[in-house]
């Protein structure tokens, strides 16, 4: 086997490694989410919406479903792909992905493929739990599912960055709790940045999770605050960075070989 | 025969500064049993994790199986099998499992009877379905050698296999490895039990402070190093080594019943019937004479502490 090759075998080994631990905890890993955004429906769809019942014309607890998506796919990803590294890492395991015949763009690959897998999965089973509540008509439904896998793939990859770079569990933590959460709760999931004060407004706009937000309601309602073209560049873009930036980790084996 | 891994060059600085390797040269041969031996921080596991990809090398290159290690990877790390120092395992995976992935891992396609093989030879078959943090650290390190066999690797690293091991699995794995090597797989492992190395090595090699002090076959080096000691149990004890035999710088032990001397296999083989003539004439008498020859430990502790082949064997 020459380098061109693509070990095949060993992506698929690491995927379905992945992929049948992620079957072994199905339960936590679906219950869990889907729990908690039927809690969400019933606090903020049906006690506050009962009071603001509508926004751009979209009823509030339909309006609220493609940000609490986002919420949790960012969430999955970010654990599902910086767990996927980091724990081998943390176990010693890792001396065999670096001593297998495998590249670095197949591990790559196959870890982070395998952890939006699963997001993407969780993504789908909180929509259908959320069309249980509200009733949702989906503008543009190719363009929402493509997103929704870009989003997952994007913040998988941009979580094993996370792993590779975490020397514990503390620091695995800090990104998702300390940067994400907030960001996407002052992201706009929950209300439209239109009905914010000017001021705010623009705050609001360096804020990157606004226009992830923005345009998945997008594709959704056809409806946005934010450029939808600007919002979808941006997104690229930090695809694009995660992508570079793991490459660059592999080359220089940066937290990984000595 | 030919060289399976050839070694030229070799030196690792670690990030700290530290300096494991200096300048190694080493070729393996197709089909020996290659063991590495050294203290404690010798640089022996660095050495073996360079090879295997572990570690990046400072400079120097490694060709394993005619290939580069560095730049065809793939090609020569498809050829190696690597049990590492430390028990890794994945804890809640199947032992199955866990095999099964590693042979997919190393770019090979199924083949769950060469997986069965592995297993029965290793005495896991019963055990496949158990989970590994249910095992025993005994039964864990099989694990660890079976995933490092599910490739069918050409070349098989072993490092410190049987520390913390029991006699009866040691012996297991020194029939393990010599049924391996029948089959054509060459083996390098480290050790520190020296006996290890002297039951199962074709060649030793000897490393200390990050340089290989000495390569050569064991047969060899412990003729060439071999000290041998000749003891008399003397008929009546003596209270001192009497000067007219003080050339052969003798030492008196067992209350002055035993005459110890201790000399060259190689340079000294005259000297041992004129010792013994010498006590005739000196009408010193003795009841049974006994000689032995220092094990490896010894030839190797007096390798690493300045190098001179002295010592007496003890
Ligand atoms: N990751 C690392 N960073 C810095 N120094 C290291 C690292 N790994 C090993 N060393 C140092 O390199 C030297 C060689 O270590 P190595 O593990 O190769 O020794 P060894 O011969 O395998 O020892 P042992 O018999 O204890 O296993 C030691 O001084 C060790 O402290
Ligand atoms: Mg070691």
């Amino acid at each position: 086997m020459s380098n061109l090759s693509f070990n095949s075998h060993g992506v698929l080994a690491i995927y379905r490694f992945e992929m049948a631990r992620f079957m072994r905890t199905i339960w936590q890993s679906l219950v869990a989410p889907v729990i908690t955004t039927s809690l969400y429906f019933i606090v903020f769809g049906s006690a506050i919406g009962s009071r603001m019942s509508e926004v751009g014309g979209v009823p509030y607890g339909a309006f609220i479903v493609p940000g609490l998506i986002m919420m949790a796919l960012f969430q999955e990803s970010l654990f599902n792909g910086s767990f996927g590294i980091y724990f081998p890492k943390f176990t010693g395991t890792i001396y065999e992905l670096l001593s297998a015949p495998i590249s670095s763009f197949e591990a790559v690959l196959a870890y982070v493929g395998a952890a939006a897998t699963k997001s993407v999965v969780l993504g789908l089973v909180i929509l259908a739990t959320a069309s249980l509540f509200v009733p949702l008509h989906i503008a543009h439904p190719f363009l929402m599912t493509g997103y929704l896998v870009l989003i997952a793939v994007t913040f998988s990859l941009f979580g094993f960055i996370l792993g590779v770079w975490a020397n514990s569990f503390e620091q695995l933590n800090v990104v998702p709790m300390l940067i994400m959460t907030p960001l996407t709760f002052l992201g706009g999931a929950f209300y439209s940045i239109e009905m914010l004060p000017p001021a705010w407004r623009v705050v609001t706009l360096f804020n990157p999770v606004v226009y992830i937000i923005d345009c998945f309601r997008w594709s959704f309602f056809d409806m946005a605050d934010v450029n939808v073209a600007l919002s979808f560049g941006l997104t690229v873009g930090f695809f694009v960075a995660c992508l570079i930036a793991v490459s660059i980790i592999f080359k220089t084996g940066w937290h990984l070989k000595n | 025969m030919s060289a399976i891994v050839s070694i030229s060059n070799l030196t690792k600085t670690y990030a700290s500064g530290l300096q494991a390797l200096k300048s190694v040269n080493l070729e393996i041969m197709k089909g020996e049993i290659f063991a590495l031996l050294g203290p404690n921080g010798a640089g022996k596991t660095t050495l073996i994790s360079i090879i295997c990809g572990i570690v990046t090398p400072t400079s120097g290159t490694v060709i394993a199986d005619g290939h580069n290690i560095q730049g065809d990877y793939k090609a020569a790390r498809m050829k190696i099998g690597l049990v590492p120092q430390e028990l890794h395992t994945d804890a809640f995976e199947t032992v199955i499992h866990t095999v099964t992935f590693s042979r997919g891992l190393f770019g090979r396609a199924p083949n769950p009877a060469h997986i069965e093989k592995v297993l029965r030879d290793l005495s896991l078959w019963e055990k496949r379905n158990d989970t590994i943090r249910t095992l025993s650290g005994g039964m864990k390190r099989r694990v660890m050698i079976a995933k490092a066999l599910s490739h069918e690797p050409t070349i098989l690293f072993l490092d410190e296999p049987t520390a913390g091991v029991d006699v009866e699995l040691r012996r297991d794995m020194w029939a393990m490895v010599h049924t391996l090597r029948q089959s054509g797989v060459t083996i390098i492992l480290t050790t520190h039990y020296i006996e290890e190395a002297e039951e199962m090595a074709d060649r030793i090699g000897v490393i200390s402070k990050g340089e290989l002090i000495v390569v050569e076959e064991k047969t060899a080096l412990m003729k060439k190093l071999g000290k041998k000691e000749l003891t008399l149990t003397l008929q009546d004890a003596l209270t001192e080594v009497p000067a007219a035999l003080a050339e052969w710088k003798l030492e008196l032990k067992a209350d002055g019943h035993e005459l110890h001397y201790t000399f060259d296999a190689n340079a000294d083989s005259g000297t041992v019937p004129a010792l013994l003539k010498r006590l005739g004439e000196l009408g010193i008498g003795f009841k049974d004479l006994n000689t032995s020859q220092s094990s490896l430990e010894e030839i190797f502790v007096s390798l690493v502490h300045g190098g001179k082949a002295g010592g007496a064997g003890k």
